[in-house]
């Protein structure tokens, strides 16, 4: 079974949390206890948003520990495909959903002497079950967490009040920032650093460590990239003997997905490589939008990443 | 607290015998039947062959998650003697700790699901209280804090469960092996292992690597998750029925290959087949790796006309190169010869049960 | 001389490369024998050799055949030259540079397998990815061997076979390696046939 096993669950709890944040508590249906879970999980929930099936990821926020229930954050975002919309305007106290078991491709080394964090916006919900864990399970941290205002920084007042001195917050209104070149000389070895949060400051501060000599394993990031809109675009599915349309709010899996094709997946955001698909033949340009493959195979265009990746042209083959 | 094992532990299922010294480990005519005979074909060829583990045919091997059989003591037993003389066959490096609780609860709640007249588990919060007849325990202690537990959790559970377990850590896209209860491996070193990635492990398997087994092996367990265990087979072949086949005590149990007769073989030659099953771990994202061995004298395995018509078969075809890495070329003419008693050469019918 | 090419071997067998300089706060280099080249070739290549040396750290001892290159070495004019007599007495110095080290650290080792082995293992021991320790091979390719069966080690293994030198068992060099103890394995050869010993060859030189 594609995207592996799944838990019945049950909305206990929307919470506003800011004028852009929503949380969302998922308790067993049948009454039981959730799987325990590694900080840095997600989890990928199913909607059925008005006859589109869509499976969205989400950062699993709450404690490992606590198996009373699952938490997740849930930005909104006006200018998406939905899914963030439909959770934010459909999703109530005391509906039935499905959600994966944990999955998680944000983990902490665990050999690590230190963790140094570093969290952008909506960014810090998967930093919040893994400092859960550290705090619980013991280990050193700090994090460093910056939003656009006070207002939007959802959690820091929590997250301060509860490790004081670990926690250092940034406001853009307010035009701070964290001194990244500070903060990096100043690690002891054996340091392992985690971004999460927009696009641009993951790469600057990738590339900031980089430049200042810190090692590429010990850095650490994830960003799920939504899956984007496009021109609609023809795919033939060679082994299933089928022709798809992929619509502009579809994704290229979503549209195998829903022609009745079980193609394999994980993450559905471009991270993981599961749903890594060969071209039979391709005429016109693969848009690649995933962040597994490399620049040769993406230059090649023998492999796509369905769930992100889009086409323009003539024809698209693939062997599905 | 501790983990001797009473001795009034054995009853009328439960078999006394040993697997060193006098050797009077033996199957039962049910043990026979329920041997996990790894060949499904005339013909064997190295494959990754993962499949759903868990659930299976009603009274097998394959029905439980962590089977116990009628040799559950008697293994246990040994497996205390080995530490005993060689106590870095259980390492586990400290950032695994997690890990080892993980597969603690792991066991425990399954075994108290599938033998609830053998094992109980029951929790109040995190004040655990585990009861394990056969071996004659009855502990409570507090889960995640080792300083309730008389070994660290991986040592404590494995001690009390069949079969090798390695944990892997996974970093990097990669798997490393960073614990593991290791006494009745089929000739690695958990010593000289412990701590590489998962290519590096394998590194010594001739054949497999060209053909990308390894590679796409890897890339199935890196997605293997939380809830769906898988398994496949492995096997080999021992002289007597020894669990302890170390590189450690190569010196002691390698002059016995030299030992086989025409006369013996039935009774010391055994093929051992390895059952092995892969558990996703929630807390700490690790893999458990269970490596259970089963071992069936020939005598016991040509009483089923099939296993002895193709076990005959395998063995006389198979590659060269796969008998001297399973270290039993130096022997295979000479049980070809012994199991062609047992091959009047009719068909056989597919698949590997004995009943079928 | 240039970097050592090895035959194709099994994936547990290490693989060396090039040395290249990076960026670093501090460039920590661990070194010996003709590993001295190696790393006079690399600051050649930097783009700001005077800044690079300014922020570096070497620590050099002999080779197991004798090559002592000290005098080329220190008169690259880092900002700390330290000579070993011997690897033993290089680690401990080491220990104590990597404890008050920070991130922005970048290794850099060559010469002999035993030595780069043993500088790895410690450095990977603070926590420092070993994937970003640079590695190149020069020199001696003698082994250091572990005795799967006494767990001992025995240093500059030339011959296969050869008699450990802690339990006296006959033991044929494997190629399968482990990164944790910085060595090669060792396996009794004549188990299935005691006194049964195939002559020795010199295989590592």
């Amino acid at each position: 079974m594609s995207g592996g096993a799944k838990l019945k669950v049950r909305v206990a709890e929307v919470v506003t949390v800011n004028e852009m944040i929503k949380r969302f508590r998922f308790v067993r249906l049948d009454g039981g206890l959730m799987p325990a879970f590694s900080g840095g999980s997600h989890t990928v929930v199913e909607m059925d948003d008005h006859g589109t099936r869509r499976l969205n990821p989400y950062s699993l926020m709450s404690n490992p520990q606590d198996q009373s229930g699952y938490e997740i954050s849930v930005r909104r975002d006006d200018v998406g495909r939905g899914g963030s919309l439909f959770m934010h305007n459909h999703i109530v106290p005391g509906m039935a959903m499905e959600i994966s078991y944990p999955v998680n491709l944000f983990a902490l080394d665990t050999r690590a002497k230190k963790h140094l964090m570093i969290a952008g916006g909506i960014g810090i919900t998967p930093f919040l079950s893994q400092i859960a864990q550290v705090a619980h399970l013991g280990g050193q941290f700090e994090l460093h967490y910056s939003a656009r205002s006070k207002v939007l920084g959802a959690y820091m007042d929590t997250l301060t009040v509860a490790h004081p001195g670990k926690v250092h917050c940034y406001f853009d209104d307010q035009k701070q920032s964290v001194d990244l070149a500070r903060v990096l000389s100043m690690q002891p070895l054996g340091t392992h650093l985690y971004v999460c949060g927009p696009k641009g400051m993951i790469n600057w501060v990738l590339t900031t460590a980089a430049n200042m000599g810190w090692p590429a394993h010990a850095l650490h990031h994830e960003e799920f990239i939504a899956p984007g809109t496009g021109k609609p675009f023809e795919v033939k599915l060679a082994a299933s003997q089928k022709t798809i349309i992929v619509g502009t709010n579809q994704s290229l899996l979503e549209a195998i997905e829903a022609a009745g094709v079980d193609a394999p997946y994980l993450c559905r955001g471009g991270a993981c490589g599961q749903c890594e698909t060969s071209v039979i033949a391709c005429e016109g340009t693969i848009l690649h939008r995933d962040h597994w493959l490399t620049p040769q195979e993406h230059a090649e265009d023998k492999k796509i990443m369905p769930c992100v990746s889009r086409f323009e042209g003539e024809t698209l083959t693939l062997d599905r | 607290m501790s983990l001797d094992i009473k001795p009034d532990t054995f009853d009328d299922y439960f078999r006394d015998e040993t697997f060193r010294d006098d050797f009077t480990y033996a199957n039962s005519p049910q043990g026979i039947l329920r041997f996990p005979f790894p060949f499904d074909r005339d013909d064997y060829t190295y494959s990754v062959n993962m499949e759903p583990h868990g659930g299976g045919r009603k009274g097998s091997v394959f029905e439980h998650a962590f089977d116990v059989d009628e040799h559950y003591p008697a293994e246990m037993i040994d497996r205390a003697k080995v530490l005993a003389e060689d106590p870095l066959r259980c390492q586990s490096l400290p950032h695994m700790t997690l890990a080892g609780w993980d597969l603690l609860e792991l066991i425990m709640e399954s075994k108290a699901r599938d033998y609830p007249q053998w094992f109980s588990l029951s929790k109040n919060g995190n004040n655990w209280h585990w009861i394990n007849r056969p071996l004659g325990i009855d502990h409570s202690f507090t889960f995640l804090d080792d300083t309730t537990l008389p070994y660290g959790p991986f040592e404590y559970i494995t001690r009390q469960t069949q079969g090798d377990f390695s944990l892997q850590d996974e970093r990097d896209n990669d798997l490393w092996m960073d614990a593991g209860m290791i006494t009745s491996q089929a000739d690695w070193s958990l010593d000289f292992d412990i701590g590489m990635s998962f290519m590096e492990w394998h590194a010594p398997v001739p054949l497999a690597h060209e053909k990308g087994i390894f590679d796409r092996a890897l890339k199935f367990l890196l997605k293997l998750q939380h809830g769906a265990p898988v398994r496949r087979f492995n096997w080999t072949m021992t002289v007597n029925p020894l669990l302890d086949t170390s590189p450690e005590t190569y010196p002691k149990w390698g002059p016995t290959k030299t030992t086989l007769t025409a006369e013996n073989l039935g009774q010391k030659q055994h093929l051992r087949v390895e059952l092995q099953a892969l558990f996703r771990l929630p807390r700490s994202n690790a893999i458990a790796f269970s490596i259970r061995c089963y071992l069936g004298k020939f005598d016991e395995l040509v009483t089923v006309p099939k296993w002895g018509r193709r076990l005959h078969r395998v063995v006389r075809d198979i590659d060269p190169d796969v008998a001297a890495y399973k270290g039993f070329l130096r022997n295979r003419d000479a049980m070809v010869q012994w199991l062609s008693k047992y091959d009047d050469g009719a068909a056989t019918s597919p698949g590997w049960w004995a009943e079928d | 001389m240039s970097k050592t090419i090895f035959p194709t071997a099994i994936k547990s067998r290490p693989v060396y490369g090039v040395l290249e300089p990076r960026p670093g706060a501090l460039h920590l280099v661990v070194a010996d024998g003709e590993g001295a080249a190696a790393v006079v070739d690399m600051v050649a290549k930097a783009e700001d050799t005077a800044r690079m040396l300014a922020a570096m750290h070497i620590i050099y001892t002999p080779g197991p055949n004798g090559t002592d290159l000290s005098f080329e070495l220190e008169a690259l004019g880092a900002a700390q030259f330290y000579r070993s007599p011997t690897i033993p007495t290089l680690l401990p110095r080491l220990a104590r540079v990597l404890d008050g080290a920070h991130m922005g650290t970048q290794f850099y080792l060559a010469g002999t397998e035993g030595l780069m082995g043993q500088a790895e293992r410690d450095i990977m021991a603070t926590g420092v990815p070993w994937r970003d320790i640079q590695k190149e091979h020069r020199g001696s390719t003698v082994r250091r061997v572990q005795c799967v069966h006494c767990k001992g080690i025995t240093e500059n293994v030339a011959l296969d076979p050869f008699k450990c030198s802690h339990c006296g068992l006959n033991l044929f060099v494997r190629d399968h390696y482990s990164r944790r103890l910085a060595a090669f394995q060792g396996v009794n050869i004549d188990a299935e046939d005691p006194g049964q010993v195939p002559p020795s060859v010199v295989r590592f030189q």
